[in-house]
């Protein structure tokens, strides 16, 4: 849809938080996308590509959580995933449940270094890649 | 080094639209955010709906269009409030937009405020503006198949208007289908077929409308 006012919305979280902290550089922002919302990935990573270079992000990793669709069931109070059609209780086949997750879009946290961008990355760069849910767009830099 | 952020990534448009529902609040203002394609009979079906409503509710209507003033034109010459957005490109309204033009609005005189969002089934749904409810027209030369591929608005709107429900012995549209894939996409919507132009179709919806906006009332009363 919007994905460059999406960019432009992360960096600019991303780069307030990151001054507060008197970095030099971001090298990695996670988000979290739901699978119900309109986002879509390669207008999100172009968008990022783009609107990178010259800012802190520049070079910086976009790494998006998915977070599925689950429901749960005002009935029997059962909670399931799903995905976008069939919102039905698996139990008692109601129709009436509540949406837990699946709209989220969250920035969620920054990677931050204190060295400018082509300067030797001080200990502790390395960032964790412990999401197995989660895969990473690279930045103009990579 | 990991700092944490967690904050929605439209936190400000999300901010703006709190700020405007505190509004809405205050003056006991119902507020629909009424999302279609282009030509799909928003208009229509906001004079249509203003007409069965209009004894009741005192109204007025927020037009969102990329350009020029016809639509708010339509609802004046109605004798109906109307503030005419242009998003100059933008191809959905967010909540700094709505702010602006409830500030030409004299929000202590109005019942329901009926917001036209810009013709189009993508965009709008993921952007809150303070409304009470989201509700979609589809119509019938369209086609059936929309919800196939459009699933988030009809997953996202509390009711589904069907326009143009006068057509349909012109049009392919297969209406079985069509109201099993909106079920399964929002169980709990129901499916208005209307003739926004003729009128027809207009009771029930205008029926459920009021019962929508009697239950915010009831519900802000309390709060």
């Amino acid at each position: 849809m919007h994905e460059m006012g999406i960019v432009a919305s992360i960096l600019d979280a991303s780069v307030e938080a990151a001054s507060k902290q008197g970095a030099a550089r971001i090298t990695e922002i996670k988000i979290s996308v739901g699978e119900l919302t309109e986002i879509q990935e390669f207008a999100l990573d172009f968008a990022f590509t783009s609107m990178t270079p010259g800012t802190m992000a520049e070079g910086a990793t976009l790494t998006v959580n998915h977070i599925g669709a689950s429901s749960r069931c005002v009935s029997c109070d059962i909670e399931f995933e799903h995905g976008r059609f069939e919102i039905v209780c698996p139990t008692c086949g109601g129709f009436l449940c509540e949406l837990l997750t699946g709209r989220e879009l969250t920035i969620d946290s920054i990677e931050i270094d204190d060295a400018p961008l082509g300067a030797e990355p001080s200990e502790g760069d390395e960032t964790d890649k412990d999401g197995s849910d989660a895969d990473t767009a690279s930045g103009a830099g990579e | 080094m990991e700092i944490d952020i967690s904050k929605p990534i439209l936190d400000r448009n999300e901010r703006l639209a709190s700020e405007n529902r505190a509004l809405f609040d205050a003056n006991d203002v119902f507020v629909l955010d009424l999302m279609a394609s282009p030509g799909a009979g928003k208009t229509s079906t906001i004079l249509a709906t203003i007409a069965a409503l209009r004894d009741r509710y005192n109204i007025a209507v927020i037009e969102g269009d990329i350009a020029s003033r016809v639509d708010a034109e339509k609802i004046s010459a109605h004798g109906i409030p109307a503030v005419q957005i242009n998003t100059g490109g933008a191809c959905h309204l967010e909540s700094d937009m709505i702010k602006r033009a409830i500030d030409a609005l004299d929000l202590a005189s109005l019942d329901i405020i009926i917001i036209e969002n810009v013709g189009n089934l993508v965009c709008p749904t993921d952007f809150y503006l303070g409304e009470d409810a989201k509700v979609m027209i589809l119509s019938i030369p369209e086609g059936h198949d929309k919800p196939y591929k459009y699933p988030n608005i009809f997953g996202v709107a509390e009711a589904v208007i069907l326009n143009k429900y006068d057509t349909l012995s012109v049009f392919d549209f297969d209406e079985s289908e069509f109201r099993q894939v909106v079920h399964s996409l929002n169980p709990s919507a129901p499916v208005f077929p209307v003739s926004a132009t003729k009128g027809d179709g207009i009771d029930a919806w205008a029926e459920w409308l009021i019962a929508r906006i009697e239950s915010a009332r009831a519900a802000r009363a309390q709060s």
